[in-house]
């Protein structure tokens, strides 16, 4: 599957990277040479094969519903770039 | 004492030879000189490591001690320190203070261990040469115009260049093993599950793993006592019993202490792509462990070359997924001007990430996006299992697989930053054994010499079954009982 500039521009704004024309143009050379690496793995039959997500069968583990920790607002919002009144601050999003 | 064992250390802080304050002051006075050379430390806080020193002294005194307290070690910087500067190799994370401690680092805290400080890695632990770390490259003490390999970088070049008694690191396709080799030590990525992921920034979570690395397997057996063990804050801890790595390894004072020990040789490993030095350099040392009494079967991992492919599909798919989070509104980098959120998302990423974080970012959503996920997401989950596999088929003829932890040895400073596929092929030996989650460990087997002059290290892997740790430390201990590699420094070191 070969890249073109329009797919590295969407992809970024998937991302939420903003990207330059110029680094649009050298992204394209670099990940189409990855994309180049990636597409070795289109030459195996893997018909049948049960997918891989994690090296252990493992299940997820439950625990009783009850609270685990203390409410530290303040402690971590200390490092937030922006906040007012114990919230986030972000640009408006209602008009 | 810089080139003394953690067990050595241990005895003469425990006979009041040496204080954890003298031995941390050492470190720290090694660390004002060496470092601005080496660039290994990103976030040094003495007052903090001296303080910790002092209550290490304390619980000496109270004969309180274990077996790391009061020893200076030194964190590589994705774990998160309560009070420390965390920054993940990235600007995204530059004034990042963690509010709280990995798992990783309250069990050294609650051994009595000393945190020197944080280690320089590559920016999200996405690189195998530490170039890609925002606070600059770290320099191979053994040659400073090379690179240390990476991402754990920082650890490695602190522990080369003895600026710390041991390290941590984390190794999601090679980034302990591939340093370790690089910079001549022992280093140790656990069965995926063994070490918390805690506190540790993720960077691929189905891979990341937290391990040691040290400067012989003994003291990476003390250092993984102290960090492996069963976490409920992390879903993937595994609930096991606790053991004792050290145990086996005393043990080793027969004539052939490996009598009857099968070691597969992967034909995939001494193909195509390895340096025929290095080549050289590992089968002088699967000899030596052929006099030690070990036996050669010859095996095969026929889907080996295909782990490159794969983990560049999955690693930046659960790392798009991961670094979602950086969005500049509860933590690290915001932009300083924007017009609204979207625009405050995209500027904040666009320059709180570096080249090869966005590229990765780029590739993960790019095999994840719609239409897509079947042929790469899927397709790469299902070779996984093949080459996983591979491994188990291969265990069913020997005990433990040995070959190269790295195709070289050290490479220059730039010589692959503008190639990612080359700098992806670094870690054509140790990516398979993240994605089938087995442990991985390389030890120092020698050296190849430049034409400059200079030594550089090269690091035998051996990997091990599920949960098999204890006996590849001891595989690694008789080796280094019967060769010096492991106590060699670099020169002017």
């Amino acid at each position: 599957m070969a890249l073109n500039l329009d797919d590295i521009k969407r992809i970024a704004h998937l991302a939420r990277i903003q990207v330059s024309e110029q680094e649009a143009q050298a992204t394209l050379s670099k990940l189409s040479g990855i994309i180049g690496l990636i597409e070795q793995m289109q030459a195996v039959d893997t018909t049948g094969i049960v997918p891989m997500s994690h090296s252990q069968d493992v299940t997820q583990r439950l625990r009783d519903d009850v609270v685990t920790s203390d409410n530290q607002r303040e402690r971590f919002q200390s490092i937030a770039p922006a906040t007012q009144d114990g919230l986030y601050l972000v640009p408006k999003v209602i008009e | 004492m810089i080139n003394s064992s953690l067990k050595q250390l241990s005895t003469a802080l425990a006979a009041k030879q040496v204080s954890s304050v003298e031995l941390t002051q050492a470190y720290l006075d090694r660390i004002d000189a060496l470092n601005p050379h080496i660039n290994a430390y990103i976030t040094l806080d003495p007052a903090k490591s001296l303080a910790q020193a002092q209550a290490a002294d304390a619980k000496i005194a109270a004969g309180e001690a274990q077996p790391l307290t009061g020893i200076p070690l030194a964190q590589k910087d994705i774990f998160c320190a309560n009070g420390w500067r965390t920054t993940c190799g990235s600007k995204m994370l530059e004034t990042f203070i963690a509010p709280y401690d990995a798992h990783v680092i309250s069990q050294f805290d609650a051994v009595g261990a000393v945190n020197l400080g944080k280690t320089n890695m590559d920016e999200f632990a996405m690189g195998s040469s530490n170039e890609t770390s925002y606070f600059g490259g770290v320099k191979n003490p053994w040659d400073t115009t090379r690179v240390p390999g990476g991402s754990s970088g920082g650890s490695a070049a602190a522990v080369a260049a003895r600026l710390c008694a041991a390290a941590t690191g984390t190794d999601t396709g090679g980034s302990i093993r591939q340093p370790a080799s690089l910079c001549g030590f022992t280093g140790l990525k656990p069965t995926y599950g063994l070490v918390s992921r805690f506190g540790m920034i993720a960077f691929a979570s189905s891979l990341d793993q937290a391990g040691p690395m040290a400067k012989s397997a003994e003291d990476c057996a003390m250092m993984l006592n102290v960090m492996a063990g069963f976490d409920s804050r992390d879903s993937t801890s595994v609930q096991r019993e606790k053991e004792d790595y050290t145990r086996g390894l005393a043990a080793m004072q027969a004539d052939k202490p490996l009598q009857g020990l099968r070691i597969g040789l992967p034909k995939e490993y001494f193909a195509d792509g390895l340096n025929a030095e290095v080549a050289k350099v590992i089968e002088t040392a699967i000899a030596q462990y052929q006099a030690l009494g070990a036996q050669i079967v010859e095996i095969s991992l026929p889907n080996n070359n295909l782990s490159i492919p794969v983990y560049y599909v999955l690693a930046p798919a659960e790392a798009s997924s991961n670094l979602s989070r950086y969005d500049g509104v509860r933590y690290g980098h915001r932009a300083a001007d924007y017009t609204d959120l979207l625009d405050m998302y995209m500027k904040s990423r666009a320059e709180g990430f570096g080249a090869e974080v966005k590229r990765r970012i780029l590739i993960g959503t790019y095999v994840l996006s719609a239409g897509y996920y079947d042929a790469y997401y899927l397709k790469a989950q299902q070779i996984r299992r093949l080459i996983a596999q591979d491994f188990t088929e291969a265990f069913k003829h020997c005990d433990v697989i040995m070959g190269p932890a790295a195709p070289s040895t050290a490479f220059k400073v730039g010589e692959k930053t503008n190639d990612p596929v080359a700098m992806y092929l670094e870690d054509l030996y140790t990516i398979a054994v993240n994605l089938a989650g087995l442990p991985g460990m390389s030890i120092p087997a020698g050296f190849v010499h430049t034409t400059e002059g200079k030594a550089l290290p090269v690091g035998l892997q051996i990997i091990g079954n599920y949960f098999d740790e204890a006996r590849m430390l001891n595989v690694g201990h008789a080796y280094q009982q019967v060769t010096d590699w492991h106590t060699r420094m670099p020169e002017g070191i």
